[in-house]
């Protein structure tokens, strides 16, 4: 199957997660859609797989131009989908699993299984995808668990098959199967839309690269692309930021981070033996792709996740393994990567929000009993002082703009004593206006001798404010470099080629 | 710094008017429509069950009914179904009219209110701790198993222990509290430390208390000397709630609507002004930001349940210094469990004390007015079991209410649940 994306946009409210996007698909070919997390891959599969309805643009299937209703019309198109997620009842049998809603019967509109079972062998037979149709789907490994999503996708006869970070959940074995299936799958004339953000298997497998960033296409690439190139393109964004600093005047360790190593929710070793130091009056910034640990680094150090082995001190203080509120208490501000979901209370108000972390501190608690007048007061100053736009103190923080939400928690965690400033992803998702605000008063910060860990995959963003980069690979600090190395030198750091630490 | 306008002052805020509430999607008047329609459905049931109107329908069948004539006997048996139900459980005007006006029959006069506000008292309690559960997302299942032990342990401070009422009385209620904070202890403790689901634990710990109840009333020094039966000693009168206007008015209304008035205090203060009814509300939510901002999501859990335990207990023991004075084997069991209606009460509330008190209010007026209904007009009581259960239904779609009345404002957006999933 020939398949055609022309100038698709797609909208929810005022944010492009498509903006005309345009990709071909040649028949037998392995495409690959490559872009960070966030950058949109997922919204235009959906849209590809009828489950979202795009603004303009249109699909072709074979030059003929297609519109999907619903995802059952996709498939009836021949479009197969294997979500990141599985989509597949764990108590079922793979036979049961594959003819789900398109089942085989008999007389009395009773299931045929035995025709079920069958017909998964033949397809099992056919591309050569080994996997038992009587074996109940949650006793397989995940592997194979993928394999049943792939197979009942050629089952309704997919053409084309969409596999969402196919990889994500796979062990090097699993991966290496995977991707000799596609070669397989793709000889035998199917194509294949593989999304993912990891570098090496895109390079393995594709035949082509279409790079996407915050909705847009940023640039095609064959496989023989270095990793480097391919990883500026994925990071890059082009923000001129202006941001002034003093001189650069490091002084005393603030942060020391110690052979760290946390584990993520799924047991795997994510930070795999971290050394870094955060100095007063400096910025460390901590680049890499996402998804390489930076996310449990920062909760292991802000008390939320626990810490396997190693050591964090935080001016001479042991701090590893604290609690949050401990972490809080001993001067560690945190602005969180998922901000509405670990920095924020939607349902509550401005006023509340902005005490969030400190609603039994004085001024605004005594003896257990709120002072409503402190905690307006608080608002009130933060909001002029932060240029928090908002029509009340009392609105709801979820009626605010991102921009003005992430401000808020700026301005709390600001404007409280730190020893140590942690910004995950600071800007994510941040209007042009609101990112260089919320540089200005990083910057500030670190002016006013201040240490910060700045924990960003934009490389734009990593290279304008860090005083010293740090990057980070596979759990890993692949290097630390001054902010003057060139884009291609981060971006081999970023895809794992490690060097000599030279600052 | 941007040179413009970042705020705009509080006063500049529209005020809402009434004029702007009516037909807006203001929780209040969601609440107000409901109740409307739970009337009218109850409405429809009387018209379909009742064998006088049925008769009168099948008349449009025969040369000497007409149509005319049914719609009369349907409208002649709603009404005075709902006309019993008004003047059983809030006041009957003519006999209001009577006592203005002679300065006679007060008592009888104000008999339904103060039925009312009898039943309303413990219902207040135990539901403000069900919904303060509910707003730090926590589903306080077994209200009525913690009545139960703080009725037990209540009253056993009553009737066995002697002492002069300035003492006794706060003794019996503190003995009251005790006993709800320790049923409310074992579920808290163990979803803390466990994980265990309170739904279940609290569930299944109602019926171990259940059990223990019939123990105490049978098997301990609890049970009335010389009885065989499931009865237990009774309160010493230094223990009783007694009535506020007097044991000689008939009136049973007691002094436990002071206890519920503190316990609403309690509350708004816990919820609206103090950190750690903050901290409650963050947990509820947003577990995750709570414990970004470093709650403690573990001691909150355990307070809560010792907080919604400990009035859940409150209520039993007002319920038995204030009414019964003794407690028998079916104490609060079966269709008379108010830690049951407490849920339903506190979602109608929308958890907030004064939502609560009003909502306590209706489903004590439609209690002790259907009792009123049934006895005049033999519509079973249970009609309004069917009106609580549609207007809650009502309440709790708002999206519903909206459509029937096509009220204005923004579409099914603002539909805000009062509650979260078990799972959550």
């Amino acid at each position: 199957m020939r398949l055609e994306l022309r100038e698709i946009t797609k909208r929810f409210g005022s944010f492009t997660a498509n903006d005309s996007i345009s990709i071909t698909v040649e028949p037998g070919q392995i495409h690959c859609l490559l872009g960070e997390n966030g950058a949109g891959k997922s919204t235009l599969m959906n849209v590809l797989f009828g489950l979202l309805h795009p603004e303009e643009g249109e699909i072709l299937i074979d030059g003929e131009v297609t519109t999907f209703a619903d995802s059952g019309e996709a498939v009836r198109r021949g479009i197969g989908m294997v979500h990141q997620h599985f989509m597949l009842v764990p108590v079922f049998s793979v036979a049961e699993n594959v003819v789900l809603g398109f089942e085989p019967t008999k007389s009395f509109n009773r299931v045929d299984y035995k025709r079920a079972t069958e017909e998964i062998r033949r397809i099992s037979k056919e591309f050569n995808l080994e996997v038992d149709p009587d074996a109940i789907v949650e006793n397989l490994p995940v592997g194979l668990q993928q394999r049943v999503e792939i197979l009942k996708a050629l089952s309704h006869d997919a053409e084309l098959l969409i596999l969402d970070e196919p990889t994500a959940v796979l062990t090097p074995q699993e991966i290496d199967a995977l991707m000799s299936i596609m070669r397989s799958l793709a000889a035998s004339g199917k194509s294949i839309l593989f999304i993912s953000h990891k570098l090496k298997e895109v390079k393995a497998v594709s035949d082509v690269i279409t790079i996407i960033r915050q909705g847009k296409v940023v640039g095609t690439a064959k496989p023989t692309a270095s990793e480097g190139e391919l990883a500026s393109l994925m990071v890059g964004r082009e923000v001129i930021l202006t941001v002034e600093k003093s001189a650069f005047a490091p002084g005393a360790d603030v942060l020391e981070i110690r052979d760290l190593v946390v584990r993520d929710d799924r047991g795997l070793v994510a930070v795999n033996g971290v050394s870094l130091d955060v100095r007063a009056g400096e910025i460390l910034a901590l680049a890499g792709v996402q998804g390489n640990g930076q996310t449990e680094l920062v909760e292991a150090l802000t008390g939320i996740r626990p810490v396997e082995s190693g050591t964090v001190t935080l001016n001479g203080r042991d701090i590893t393994n604290v609690t949050p509120r401990q972490a809080l208490d001993a001067g560690i501000g945190h602005i969180p990567e998922d901000r509405q979901r670990y920095g924020l209370v939607l349902s509550m108000s401005l006023a509340d929000n902005l005490v969030l972390n400190t609603p039994k501190r004085a001024p605004f608690a005594k003896h257990g009993t709120r002072n409503l007048r402190a905690v307006d007061q608080n608002a009130h100053d933060r909001v002029q002082e932060f240029d928090i736009r908002t029509t009340s103190i009392h609105e709801l923080v979820s009626s605010l703009s991102g921009g003005n939400q992430q401000k808020v928690i700026v301005a709390r965690e600001l404007s409280r004593p730190l020893e140590v400033l942690i910004a995950s992803q600071p800007t994510r998702g941040l209007d042009v206006g609101s990112i260089e605000y919320v540089h200005r008063q990083i910057v500030k910060h670190r002016n006013e001798g201040n240490g910060s860990l700045i924990v960003s995959s934009e490389l734009d963003e990593v290279m304008a404010l860090g005083d010293r980069i740090a990057v980070m690979f596979a759990g890993k600090i692949s290097g630390i470099v001054d902010p003057s190395v060139s884009r291609e030198e981060i971006g081999l750091l970023m895809a794992g080629e490690t060097q000599v630490e030279h600052v | 710094m941007s040179d413009s306008v970042a705020t705009v002052p509080d006063a500049i805020k529209p005020r809402r008017h009434l004029l702007h509430r009516i037909g807006s999607q203001d929780p209040i008047v969601v609440a107000a429509l409901a109740l409307v329609l739970g009337f009218i459905v109850g409405a429809l049931i009387i018209i379909t069950t009742t064998p006088a109107v049925l008769d009168a329908w099948r008349g449009i069948f025969h040369s000497w009914g007409a149509p005319g004539h049914a719609l009369k006997v349907s409208f002649d048996n709603v009404g005075a179904a709902y006309r019993t139900m008004f003047t059983g459980s809030i006041v009957d005007p003519q006999g209001f009219w009577h006592s203005l006006t002679t300065g006679k029959g007060w008592d009888a006069t104000l008999t339904p209110i103060s039925e009312t506000l009898t039943y309303a008292t413990p219902l207040v309690i135990v539901s403000i701790g069900v919904g303060i559960a509910f707003q730090t997302g926590i589903f306080n299942i077994g209200a009525n198993g913690q009545a139960v032990l703080g009725g037990i342990i209540g009253t056993a401070a009553g009737s066995m222990i002697h002492m002069p009422t300035v003492v006794h009385i706060p003794f019996t209620l503190l003995a009251g509290i005790a006993g709800g904070v320790i049923s409310g202890a074992v579920p808290g403790v163990l979803k803390a430390l466990t994980g265990a689901h309170e739904v279940i634990v609290t569930i299944m710990f109602n019926y171990v208390l259940y059990a223990f109840l019939l123990f105490a009333v049978l098997s301990t020094a609890l049970q009335q000397p010389g009885q065989q039966n499931d009865i237990s000693r009774t309160l010493d009168p230094s223990a009783q709630l007694a009535p506020i206007f007097g044991a000689k008015s008939g009136l049973r209304v007691s002094w436990g609507v002071l206890v519920a008035v503190a316990v609403v205090f309690f509350a708004w203060w816990l919820l609206d002004r103090s950190s750690l009814g903050f901290e409650f509300r963050v947990t509820g939510a947003n577990p995750q930001a709570a414990r970004a901002s470093g709650m403690n999501a573990r001691i909150i859990v355990i307070v809560v349940f010792l907080i919604s335990g400990g009035l859940a207990g409150l209520a039993g023991v007002v319920q038995v210094a204030s009414t019964t004075h003794y407690i028998d084997g079916v104490f609060l069991i079966g269709n008379a469990g108010i830690g049951f209606t407490a849920i339903t009460v506190a979602l109608l509330g929308r958890n907030r004390p004064m939502g609560i008190v009003w909502s306590s209010l209706l489903f004590a007026a439609l209690g002790v007015g259907g009792r009123a209904m049934q006895a005049t007009t033999g519509i079973p009581l249970d009609l309004a079991t069917v009106i609580q259960s549609a207007v809650v239904l009502f309440v709790a779609t708002p999206v519903l209410v909206k459509e029937i009345f096509r009220l204005r404002g923004a579409p099914s957006q603002s539909v805000e649940l009062a509650t979260k999933g078990w799972n959550s």
